[in-house]
């Protein structure tokens, strides 16, 4: 035995690495399944698949690729918010450090929204593909309604997001899109029978949405804290939902 | 072939590793999408436009391109309906489908035969009306939100006559309540007519049998939500055929 050889032995014999590592890597059918029940990123998928479940042309690959988006939006976000203050003041001057100053700060910013952009574009293509193929038949109705909510969180976070620069295109599309929760039926001031309600510019529907009666600072710190921890959050909680459904149910396909 | 031949012996076991096949599979579609995503962000930089300034609207003020298609409805809708009412409804219509759709074929596999109608529709409301219409306030809409072609210059003095008038004015009423009842009648006769094309539709596309084990809420909520559904562009057409504004106006709400 060569003393390479020997090294290799005593390290993956020894105490420390089989703590860590708990089998080995040859490519024994018991190790293939090792692979995912023993690891805890992978065991999102179940040990063994059906043959075409794997093929792109039946996935798209657009369920996947969502979530890949959703974390690269994360890990990039992360980065944004250490130079990032959700201040009427700071928001706008600090893009334009991050922008112009920061390290890959340019870089993140474009990977953070044209991310956020592929998602929302692969979210609605799995749709599409989920219907095409049926796949929300029983059993996994409910999977399909989670999924739904899922499409809804994900134009929610990129709205919410789109404030965040505090410039013109920012305040105005928000705005726009607001507005129409001040047309809420009963809810909202200008909507159908607020006078009934009582619903009036400070008090209805939008002044909820924004922290007050008019687009403002306050805006600004509520669609932040939204964006960055309470529809993550949320979404997380329901992407856990999602995927072990999947898991338990495997991945739909003709009957045998 | 021989490979099929062997597929067809072994019916009940046609499951791979999924590692390696699938994990392979995925680590190699990231990899690509990452990159692809890595030079899309460093040849397009992300729009950053002057400081927020409330005292200055631009025109036209379009919201986030995904939500385009809820502010092209509001030429057509009032903001109560185009921005809260059919949105909701949008959101629970795309809920119940696995609950109004019982058909058992299709299920995990591509097939158009078997599932027609199913894929029809769908193919109307998210092809069709939802990203059309998102095409269109993307692209095709300028200052005053006035219609102009993509390469077209944006002038933002055009004026476009509203010759719009209500449906009731147009028929022919003056008086409040006549126009009121009139409306009322004409929407549900819309209704009624619609639900009973879609039952005789139904029945005779699927039959009978398959009515009866449709049940009647599935059918109801399934009927009203097409209705709904075809409301856009039955709006739409009276707009841009016969100038009309709205079918419906009270003190409270206008449709």
């Amino acid at each position: 035995m060569s003393l390479l050889d020997q090294i290799k032995k005593d390290i993956v014999e020894s105490h420390v690495w089989k703590s860590i590592f708990r089998h080995g890597y040859e490519d024994t059918p018991r190790n293939r399944v090792m692979m995912v029940t023993s690891n805890v990123f992978l065991h999102l998928h179940p040990a063994k698949v059906r043959r075409h479940a794997v093929r792109m042309r039946f996935t798209w690959c657009m369920g996947g690729l969502t979530f890949l988006m959703f974390l690269v939006t994360v890990v990039t976000g992360i980065y944004l918010m250490f130079y990032y203050r959700p201040v009427a003041e700071y928001a706008y001057a600090d893009m334009k450090y991050l922008d112009n100053d920061m390290p890959f700060g340019m870089l993140m910013r474009n990977m953070h929204r044209w991310a956020a952009h592929a998602m929302i574009v692969f979210v609605w293509l799995h749709m599409f593909r989920v219907f095409l193929t049926g796949s929300y038949k029983p059993p996994r109705e409910f999977n399909w309604v989670v999924g739904v909510l899922l499409l809804v969180l994900t134009l929610l976070l990129s709205f919410t997001g789109y404030l965040l620069p505090w410039d013109q295109l920012a305040i105005w599309a928000v705005t726009v899109g607001s507005n129409m929760a001040r047309a809420t039926p009963l809810l909202g001031y200008e909507g159908p029978f607020a006078d009934f309600v009582g619903a009036n510019p400070i008090y209805d529907a939008r002044a909820f949405l924004f922290g007050g009666g008019e687009i403002g600072p306050h805006t600004l710190l509520r669609f932040y804290i939204l964006h960055c921890i309470f529809i993550p959050f949320v979404a997380s909680v329901l992407m856990a939902v999602h995927f072990w459904r999947i898991r338990r149910d495997g991945f739909s396909g003709p009957s045998l | 072939m021989a490979e099929a031949a062997r597929e067809k012996k072994l019916p009940v076991d046609d499951k791979i590793h999924t590692w390696p096949h699938l994990v392979r599979m995925e680590f190699l579609v990231t990899l690509f999408v990452l990159v692809a995503l890595t030079l899309w962000a460093l040849t397009v930089d992300a729009p950053l436009e002057d400081p927020a300034n409330p005292t200055r609207t631009p025109n036209p003020s379009k919201a986030p391109w995904y939500f385009l298609g809820l502010q092209e409805m509001l030429v057509y809708f009032d903001p109560w309906n185009a921005g809260v009412v059919l949105p909701s409804l949008i959101i629970v219509g795309l809920m119940v489908i696995p609950y109004i759709d019982i058909n058992p074929k299709g299920n995990g596999y591509y097939c158009f035969k078997d599932r027609k109608w199913e894929i029809l529709t769908f193919f109307l409301g998210f092809h069709i009306l939802w990203i059309t219409m998102i095409m269109i306030g993307t692209f095709f809409r300028g200052p005053g939100w006035n219609l102009f072609w993509p390469w077209q210059k944006w002038d933002p003095h055009k004026v476009v006559a509203l010759t719009n008038v209500d449906l009731p004015y147009l028929v022919g009423f003056r008086d409040y309540w006549w126009s009121a009842a009139f409306s009322l009648v004409m929407i549900g006769i819309y209704f009624v007519v619609t639900i009973v094309l879609f039952y005789l539709f139904v029945l005779k596309v699927k039959g009978k049998a398959f009515l009866e084990r449709w049940g009647m809420v599935r059918f109801s909520i399934t009927a009203v939500l097409i209705t709904l559904m075809l409301s856009l562009p039955t709006k739409m057409a009276l707009r841009l055929l016969f100038n009309v504004k709205y079918i419906l106006v009270t003190p409270w709400i206008n449709v």
